[in-house]
């Protein structure tokens, strides 16, 4: 293939030039074209628009009782909560991880103890999704021992994935997998009796 | 007969590549049992492409269709359940094999010099059978699938800053849905079903120009007659074509048995929560992943804030030792700039970070092991006997990690848990001191 003329020093580093000119360009064409391969795979339009924000008549619920609603796929806790249980918050702040919510997901109403609209701080509106891999904390209202709750539990949510737990305030408590509280989402309260999970557009703040 | 080879050799190398890779392909004399699981693997693999054939003719990947599908494969398409049954036994039946490979690999000192890129393509073929194992999973749409495909996928989430774009690049949603199925169902059944069979295709290539090692552990090609050949290396074919077939009849006798007798394995091979319908609002109360996972899943578990602590102060002391160790300077300051880094990591990310982190890293060590092991024999026959007793701690804290795993965790487990994910690691990171350490046994020239 090499006569003795392309072996020259000039003519090697020219050919040697070109096909580095000719690979980088290759390289940007397949960066290219992979490209719409790639995006291919994000959320299409459809999955984009389907976020709606569900009513929920919470008057259905008696004190001290749980549902869970359906928004955007995934869970969302309602939960009437009762004095017992509000009181019940302030004790356990020592076992948290994040008593003051610093480092965690809420709308700016809910900043507070409880983790809810100050107007009914009663009531719970909290996405059901375990801050550590995504899974459904189940509900475990009751006081008193609980076998994965511990001994003297003052109610709250546990993890069955790995084990993560939380107050009922969604708060999650030190050395467990989950390292942040569970998220609030935003809200709003359309009449004494219904609210609206999604969006709190209407809140004035 | 003779006349048609002739035309067909001058047109493709037909007898060729016959006599070179079976019979005059030269195998050492003395395979025992631990030689049957790669050809198995084979078997299996294609068992499991067949049956997947025949399932994806009624299959329907649709999150509305799916788990429904799955029942009329069950009850109502003819010999449907035997097609599902052959492939759901036929995954378990995979790592079963997989596990038993690796571990001769192990003991025999294959994956060492010169096998080390025999050793690393098995390691890549492993990632990806766990894929395709994961994937394939999602499938039947039952609520063990739906919540283990959101908490596998959400492990991407503690990745800085990249994490959430890349989970919803996985899920193609915000949440584990349809998309994230049809997708899955696109891997499963073609993506990584053709990467598997082209992995496979350059492990055997990688195996055939080095040779296979042996329970001996030594080379046969030291010793050749005049001709060439090895003089303990027999053909693969006829005698050992014949005797993986023996191995084929026993694997047909156990795997069909399970099939037809015990094809959920009492809730080990299908899980029962995946009988009910994916729920996006209920966790199964037990979720587990299928056994081939737990070992891992464990050391995921494992990682709290109490256990981070306790491995910070473990580095610390390694990142000390590595000074007493008799190395060279360079080597020793290196070692202690890793583990002073690792012990400030170790502080500074939580243990969410550090339990994903240690999943993946329970994978990676096994790619280093050609270059962790420095006894001087390979085979487990001649070696000293700390590496005896190490790999025997292994395999006791593999199996119990495998199965805390498959159960719901209490605080007592999940402190052994992390004292078998300790074990787990020493294994590997103390290889190169007891592998090195204690007399081994004379190695033979030729093969016992
Ligand atoms: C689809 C999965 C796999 C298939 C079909 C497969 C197939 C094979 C076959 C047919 C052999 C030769 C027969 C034997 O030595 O048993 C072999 C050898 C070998 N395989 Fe695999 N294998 C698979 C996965 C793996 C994995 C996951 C590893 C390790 C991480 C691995 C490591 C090795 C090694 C080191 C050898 C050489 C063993 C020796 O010479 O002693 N393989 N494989
Ligand atoms: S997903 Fe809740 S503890 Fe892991």
């Amino acid at each position: 293939m090499s006569s003795n003329e392309d072996s020259t020093n000039e003519n090697r580093s020219r050919r040697r030039f070109i096909t580095g000119l000719t690979s980088a360009a290759w390289a940007v064409g397949a960066g290219f074209s992979v490209t719409p391969f790639v995006l291919s795979m994000n959320p299409s339009a459809r999955a984009k628009n389907a976020g709606a924000p569900v009513e929920f008549d919470f008057s259905k619920l008696q004190l001290g009782q749980m549902v869970k609603v359906e928004w955007r796929g995934q869970p969302v806790v309602v939960l009437r909560r009762t004095p017992e249980m509000m009181s019940g918050l302030s004790d356990v702040t020592n076992l948290l991880a994040d008593p003051d919510s610093v480092g965690s997901v809420q709308p700016t109403y809910a900043l507070n103890a409880a983790r809810a609209d100050t107007d009914r701080n009663d009531v719970l509106v909290m996405l059901s999704v375990c801050t550590h891999l995504g899974c459904s904390p189940v509900e475990k209202l009751a006081v008193g021992p609980d076998p994965e709750m511990g001994e003297d539990s003052k109610g709250g949510f546990f993890c069955p994935c790995h084990g993560s737990k939380f107050d009922l305030a969604g708060r999650v408590y030190k050395n467990v997998p989950a390292n942040k509280n569970m998220d609030i989402p935003p809200y709003q309260f359309l009449n004494e009796n219904v609210i609206l999970i999604g969006d709190d557009s209407a809140r004035v703040s | 007969m003779s006349n048609f080879m002739e035309w067909v050799d001058r047109r493709f190398p037909a007898t060729k590549v016959w006599n070179e890779h079976l019979a005059e392909y030269w195998t050492p004399k003395n395979f025992n049992f631990w030689y049957y699981f790669g050809s198995l693997a084979m078997l299996v693999l294609v068992i499991q492409i067949v049956t997947g054939i025949f399932l994806t003719m009624h299959y329907k990947p649709d999150a509305s269709l799916a788990f429904a599908s799955v029942e009329y494969i069950m009850r109502d398409v003819p010999w449907g359940w035997l097609m599902r049954y052959l492939h759901s036994t036929g995954a378990s039946a995979f790592f079963v094999i997989v596990y038993l490979h690796m571990f001769r690999g192990l003991i025999y000192g294959s994956s060492r010099e010169p096998r080390e890129l025999v050793w690393l393509i098995g390691c890549v073929i492993f990632v990806t059978l766990m894929a395709e194992a994961f994937m394939g999973y999602l499938l039947p749409w039952g609520n063990m699938s739906y919540w283990g495909a959101q908490v596998i996928i959400s492990l991407f989430d503690v990745i800085p800053y990249l994490g959430p774009i890349l989970t919803e690049w996985i899920r193609g949603d915000f949440v584990v849905s349809d998309a994230t199925l049809n997708r899955f169902f696109a891997f499963h059944v073609i993506a990584l079903p053709l990467v598997l069979c082209a992995l496979v295709f350059l492990h055997i290539v990688a195996l055939h120009k080095v040779g296979s090692n042996n329970p001996d552990g030594i080379e046969i090609k030291d010793n050749k007659d005049e001709n060439g050949k090895p003089l303990d290396g027999i053909a693969f074919h006829p005698y050992y074509t014949v005797k993986d077939l023996v191995g084929v009849v026993v694997f047909f006798m156990v795997y069909l048995g399970v099939v037809f007798f015990w094809p959920d394995g009492s809730g080990v091979l299908l899980e029962k929560d995946n009988f009910a319908p994916a729920n996006s609002l209920q966790t199964p109360p037990d979720i587990v992943p299928l056994w081939y996972f737990t070992p891992f899943y464990s050391i995921l578990r494992a990682s709290t804030s109490d256990f981070l602590l306790i491995l910070t102060v473990i580095t610390g002391v390694a990142a000390v030792a590595t000074f007493f160790i008799d190395t060279k300077r360079s080597n020793k300051i290196s070692a202690f700039i890793c583990y002073a880094l690792l012990a400030v990591g170790l502080s500074i990310f939580d243990a969410k970070f550090w339990g994903v982190v240690m999943m993946g890293s329970a994978i990676v060590v096994l790619f280093l092991l050609p270059w962790l092991d420095k006894s001087p024999v390979k085979s487990i026959r001649y070696r000293s006997m700390p590496f005896k007793i190490a790999v025997g701690i292994f395999v006791i804290a593999f199996i119990s990690l495998g199965y805390l795993g498959m159960h719901p965790v209490s605080e007592l487990s999940t402190i052994q848990a992390q004292l078998c994910t300790i074990l787990y690691f020493s294994f590997f990171a103390l290889m190169p001191f007891y592998t090195a350490w204690g007399k081994t046994k004379p190695v033979p020239t030729r093969l016992t």
